[in-house]
């Protein structure tokens, strides 16, 4: 009995990181977008705190809180700031319909879970379905950067590509927090760098979308 | 029963060849619909008899034809199958065509080929070597190509028959190079020698996608589907309807008899492929039908969509087989074979119903017509049934069949590898989705030809034509409801048929009088009768009911359209308003919709402009590269014609060196 | 066997009698709820009642044109929607029209429904008729691949498509939290919000007629033909509420011997309490969502299909290891 809860709550945790995902894709607004990253982050917390629970692995409460604090609050309230203090457009700008986005991101989820199955045969279920999600999850992140053209919305989904590789990380039983801890602050640095540089292109160029910005690119043919 | 039937195509065959000789027309028509609805009839239901009765299979060789291998004939449980199906729809057309073919201009140019085409039909379905084979689809092929150029001075009609022809000659091109890649380089065309083969012969992919291009193209399979939508729109009505009745059921049962008979044990994407462009098609086909203002494209459209259904069901039972679960197979099969049948009829029924408006109003646009269920009451009824059953909803015939291949669907997480078990309820979903545009599609067709206002004079003015057409359609109506309630009829025949291909019933009490288990007793089920029953009763019931506790009261005014009525027909919704949001969703992508509207300034008097663009991509992307292609080929191929006597002198000599040099280097 | 088929005809009967008495409530309630959340009096919760019966009794006004087909439609739609729920377990499981249609069958029906409102919305010759018929036709086929993909689930995770069994392998356990189930009651709810024409769909309280969907297709009714519909209507409503509870929460419902007296009262006492529930989930879910755009509602239903995809996806997963 106990062993079906664990099973049950884990394939739960990690269903809602991939609906999540799903929702990110969905929104027609910044910050919609935000919101959903923030419960996407939430629910990767949840998950790492349930594996820190059944796995028996301390280490894996840090990265839990690691991802409510940093990615869960704090990443999408500084996103949201610069949002304002930017006056960027609230509207996502689609480079391809949503509903043709939604239907791609089905055909990664039906990808990743064709990949992972047959290589996975040998180990346990959960770890299986945990990495097929995750891998999901990563595929879905990679999507949105590229279907998407506000610079906000490609950052976002830069981050819930980690997302995805924090839940393949925790859902494994064994991950040091070494790896974690540098896994996070390359991502914090990058973040830092990136909201420079938002600075910079919006103090520049009066606009954060890159279509526009290709256009004042040298040398067009 | 082989021997009968031979000779019932023979008497077929002699109908059609002595038709133009005789003289007065009123009798060469009665003569020929009357003798081939007869014939059609009796081998109809000869073949069901024995279907049921379950006999035994039965070859026949005779010395006739190619002197090294002579022709064979054979009968068995599948091609009864498609005997029975095909027969019986061909007797009732011929009831319709009776009346309707009296009313044409002129009649006996769709005459002579009649017999000929359904006696080559039949004789497809006899074949026992490819000789046979491809000699009768070919017979096949040339008397429809005659009967669709029936209207021969109409432009529409001269270019529909050359790309029928041209996709025709494709794809017997194509089965002849299967079959040729199937019985190797010994090449032994007998069905008998390719039956007998115990391992796969080598080049049994290359044949099997090579008969999926060849039956394909025939069937109307996108993208080799171009044919369709011009070639039974341009036919006379009846013809029409033996085109999309009964040939494609034929091109079908080739594809059948190839990939489940003669080729052995399937590999296991085979299935997939034809799932996937099963769906494919139903989808795209039934996206097309929503576009269209001709009735006739419309029901053309549609045909497209259900030959998808029944590529998707022959696809899933592949993936069955090569997963040898056999029941399940059987079961697909099944699916398959009863949906062919339901098919033939409602189809046939809708164009018949077609022909019955294009005699009353001579109109075949659907933004003309409307209001036509006041001036033709019988019609409309009858095309109402057509059209609940093309839109698969029960109480009718097409919900049945749709309904068993949804529920082998369901049974495919049974498969064991993984990408069918994934694909398979993905394509069923796009089934699912098809499905619901068709009964959208059948709405719109219905709902603007016989509701509402009158857009015309012509419809206004429409007279009810009386007469063997309205038997025609009542019959086929009838046929339709009496499998929709009763679908014992048809699953008993797929059933047999099913058995005799896969070797396996299915589960006892699967196909019972009243109630439909076919997964066994603690599975789903439809009682077709029960409902039908219900409906009936509650439906008729109410209103006295209701009539007996309040007292009803009624009067006829004017509509209350929000208190804005209009008298002007014209602002009612038209064909292409009424799928505009489908059109919007799904049609911006595929066919690259674009709406224009050129508003004038104000105080300017003409009429605001709307204009809707459409491309057909299966032209602009498929048909017209290669056309281009093949053009600018032969433009630089010509100036061949003009070489000099010294250039053809040395294109002989360079010819005989070539060989030359071939010879000695091959003789080192 | 003559008791139990006299049993099962007894129950049937009862069981339609109380679909039929129930449906207004369940709309009634739902009104009422909606109101008081929205800080209104409301109507009474038996002002569905008192509406059929002063339709009952008004003068029924045809157009002109009207056909046979626009006098008919009432009638069969009506029955169609009553042998529909004949088919969904209320407060029994054991029901003979259940074995007469599956979960297909159900849908279909009501896609039978759907086609003869749409043909009466074509017959008068208006434009709004057209309007709803063609809205009706695009929200309609939308809604048909999610049922599919949701069947789909439920038939992965039961074995087969027929309500009562799927409701019996629910009650025994076979099932813990699980994903797919989860997923596919959502589809199923947004689906269920999609035919039943409510808000964000569609509004089915608007008077604004550029805004209506279901409405402008029955706008030409009246009398005793629009009673028949509106009876349809909220037939629906108790349909899909029902199927919702019999399949994802069937305890309670009287699932052994049919002449149990006291397991039938508890499963009538289920049912009203699904009847309040399903009321309250509604009206709450329509007093904080905003109806959507036309052409919103195709992604709306389109995340219906992704999540039901999803459900079938995890299953496979699930089983696979």
């Amino acid at each position: 009995m106990f062993a079906t809860i664990a099973y049950d709550l884990s394939h739960m945790a990690g269903a809602m990181v991939l609906l999540a995902g799903f929702v990110v894709l969905y929104q027609r607004r910044v910050l919609g977008v935000l919101r959903a990253f923030a419960a996407q982050s939430i629910a990767v917390a949840g998950a790492a705190a349930w594996q820190a629970y059944s796995q028996e692995a301390p280490h894996l409460y840090v990265t839990a809180a690691i991802a409510l604090l940093l990615k869960g609050i704090a990443a999408p309230i500084a996103l949201n700031r610069i949002v304002r203090r930017l006056d960027i457009h609230r509207t996502v700008e689609t480079a391809v319909g949503i509903g043709a986005t939604m239907l791609a991101g089905v055909g990664l989820v039906v990808l990743a879970t064709l990949l992972v199955l047959p290589v996975t045969v040998s180990s346990a279920a959960l770890t299986r379905e945990t990495l097929a999600i995750a891998l999901s999850v990563v595929l879905i992140g990679f999507l949105m950067m590229i279907t998407r053209r506000n610079a906000i919305t490609q950052v976002v989904g830069f981050m819930s590509l980690e997302n995805g590789l924090v839940l393949a990380a925790v859902g494994v039983k064994g991950m040091p927090l070494v790896v974690e801890m540098s896994v996070a602050f390359s991502l914090l640095i990058a973040f830092i760098l990136f909201g420079m540089f938002f600075f910079r292109i919006r103090e520049r160029f009066d606009t954060l979308d890159l279509q526009s910005i290709e256009s004042f690119r040298g040398e067009r043919r | 029963m082989l021997t009968l039937t031979l000779l019932g195509l023979l008497v077929l065959l002699a109908l059609g060849v002595s038709a133009p000789f005789i003289r007065p027309d009123r009798l060469a028509l009665r003569l020929v619909h009357g003798g081939v609805g007869g014939v059609a009839l009796a081998l109809g239901i000869a073949a069901a008899i024995r279907l049921v009765a379950g006999g035994e299979v039965s070859e026949l060789d005779l010395p006739l034809g190619l002197p090294w291998m002579g022709t064979h004939f054979r009968l068995d449980d599948l091609a009864c199958f498609f005997m029975a199906a095909i027969n019986l729809a061909a007797a009732l057309v011929m009831v319709f065509a009776d009346g309707y073919a009296a009313r044409q201009p002129k009649p006996t140019r769709a005459l002579a080929p009649l017999p000929i085409f359904l006696a080559a039909c039949n004789l497809v379905l006899l074949a026992n070597d490819a000789f046979v084979f491809l000699l009768a689809w070919e017979m096949m092929s040339i008397a429809s190509w005659l009967l669709v150029l029936a209207n021969h001075r109409e432009d529409e009609s001269r270019h529909a028959a050359y790309v029928y022809l041209a996709m025709a000659s494709l794809s017997v091109l194509l089965l002849l190079l299967a079959f040729g890649a199937l019985a190797g380089i010994d090449g032994d065309y007998r069905f008998a020698a390719l039956r007998e083969a115990t391992e796969r012969p080598p080049m049994a992919t290359l044949a099997v996608v090579l008969a999926m291009l060849g039956a394909g193209a025939k069937a109307g399979l996108v993208p080799l589907h171009v044919w369709l939508p011009l070639a039974h729109p341009a036919a006379p009505s009846h013809v029409s309807a033996l085109l999309s009745g009964v040939m494609v059921k034929i091109a079908l049962y080739g594809l059948a008899r190839f990939l489940f008979d003669l080729v052995g044990a399937p590999a296991w994407w085979w299935g997939v492929v034809l799932v996937v462009a099963g769906a494919a098609s139903a989808l795209i086909g039934i996206l097309y039908a929503l576009m269209q203002r001709d009735l006739k494209r419309v029901l053309a459209y549609s045909t497209i969509e259900n030959v998808g259904v029944i590529t998707f069901a022959l696809g899933l039972s592949l993936c069955f087989r090569a997963s040898e679960l056999f029941d399940l197979s059987a079961l697909a099969l099944a699916g398959a074979l009863a949906h062919a049948l339901n098919h033939a009829l409602f189809k046939s029924l809708m164009f018949c119903g077609a022909g019955v408006i294009l005699e009353a109003t001579h109109l075949r646009d659907l933004e003309r017509m409307g209001g036509l269920v006041r001036r033709m009451p019988y019609a409309s009824l009858f095309m109402l049934m057509g059209s609940l059953a093309a839109s698969s909803l029960p109480p009718l015939n097409g919900f049945v069949s749709e309904w068993l291949i949804f529920q082998t669907v369901f049974a495919s997480s049974a498969l064991h590898d993984n990408l069918p078990r994934l694909i398979v309820p993905l394509m069923g979903a796009v089934l699912a989705l098809s499905a619901a545009l068709a009964a959208v599609a059948f709405v719109r067709a219905f709902g603007l030809a016989f509701l509402g206002r009158p857009r015309s004079v012509e419809a206004e003015r429409a007279v009810e034509p009386g007469g063997t057409m309205m038997t025609g359609l009542a019959l086929l109506a009838g046929g339709c409801l009496l499998l929709g309630v009763f679908p014992v009829v048809t699953l008993s025949l797929a059933e047999s048929a099913a058995h005799g291909v896969i070797g396996v019933s299915l589960p006892a009490g699967a196909v019972g009088w009243i109630v439909l288990a076919p997964l066994g007793s603690g599975g789903a089920a439809y009682a077709g009768f029960i409902v039908f029953l219900a409906l009936l009763g509650l439906a008729v019931g109410t209103r006295p009911l209701l009539a007996r506790l309040w007292a009803e009261r009624r009067r006829r005014a004017a509509a209350w359209d929000c208190g804005f009525p209009d008298a002007s027909p014209s602002t009612q919704y038209t064909a292409s308003s009424f799928s505009q949001p489908l059109r919007r969703v799904f049609g911006t992508a595929f066919f690259r919709a674009r709406e224009t509207v050129d508003m004038p300034a104000p105080g300017d008097a003409r009429p605001a402009r709307l204009e809707i663009r459409l491309i057909d991509p299966a032209w602009d992307w498929g048909v017209e590269p290669i056309r281009r292609a093949v053009e600018a080929a032969t433009l630089r191929l010509n100036a061949t014609q003009f070489l000099s006597i010294r250039r053809y002198l040395s294109l002989m000599f360079g010819a005989l060196v070539t060989l030359l040099l071939i010879v000695a280097a091959t003789q080192q | 066997m003559i008791r139990t088929a006299i049993a099962g005809t007894l129950l049937q009967l009862l069981h339609l009698l109380v679909a039929l008495a129930a449906a207004p409530l369940l709309l009634g309630v739902t009104r009422f709820a909606k109101s008081r959340l929205q800080s209104r009096r409301g109507p009474s919760p038996i002002q569905p009642y008192r509406d059929l019966l002063r339709l009952m009794r008004k003068e029924t006004v045809l157009a002109h044109d009207a056909s046979w087909i626009f006098r008919a439609t009432p009638y069969l739609v009506f029955s169609l929607m009553v042998i529909a729920a004949g088919m969904v377990p209320m407060f029994a499981l054991d029901l003979p029209l259940a074995s007469a249609g599956d979960l297909i069958a159900i849908v279909a029906l009501l896609a039978t429904a759907r086609f003869f409102q749409s043909l009466a919305g074509l017959d008068i010759g208006t434009a709004f008729g057209g309007i709803g018929a063609s809205r009706d036709a695009l929200i309609g086929s939308l809604a048909e691949p999610a049922v599919l993909m949701v069947a789909f689930a439920l038939a992965l995770v039961a074995g087969t498509t027929a309500l009562p069994a799927i409701a019996r392998f629910v009650l025994s356990g076979g099932v813990g939290v699980d994903v797919s189930l989860a997923l596919a009651l959502i589809a199923l709810l947004i689906v269920a919000i999609a035919e039943n024409g409510r808000i964000p769909v569609d509004n089915p309280a608007t008077h604004l007629e550029l805004t209506m969907v279901h409405e402008a297709m029955v706008l030409e009714y009246s009398g005793r033909n629009l009673a028949l519909i509106e009876a349809a209507q909220m037939l629906k409503l108790l349909i899909f509420v029902s199927l919702v509870a019999a399949l994802f929460a069937p305890w309670g419902l009287a699932a052994g011997d049919v002449l149990d007296l006291l397991e039938l009262g508890g499963g009538l006492l289920i049912f009203l309490l699904h009847l309040l529930v399903g009321a309250a989930v509604i009206a709450i879910f329509e007093v904080s969502i905003a109806k959507m755009r036309v052409f919103r509602v195709v992604e709306f239903l389109g995340a219906a299909l992704i999540l039901a995809v999803l459900a079938v996806v995890f299953r496979f997963v699930a089983e696979a290891s």
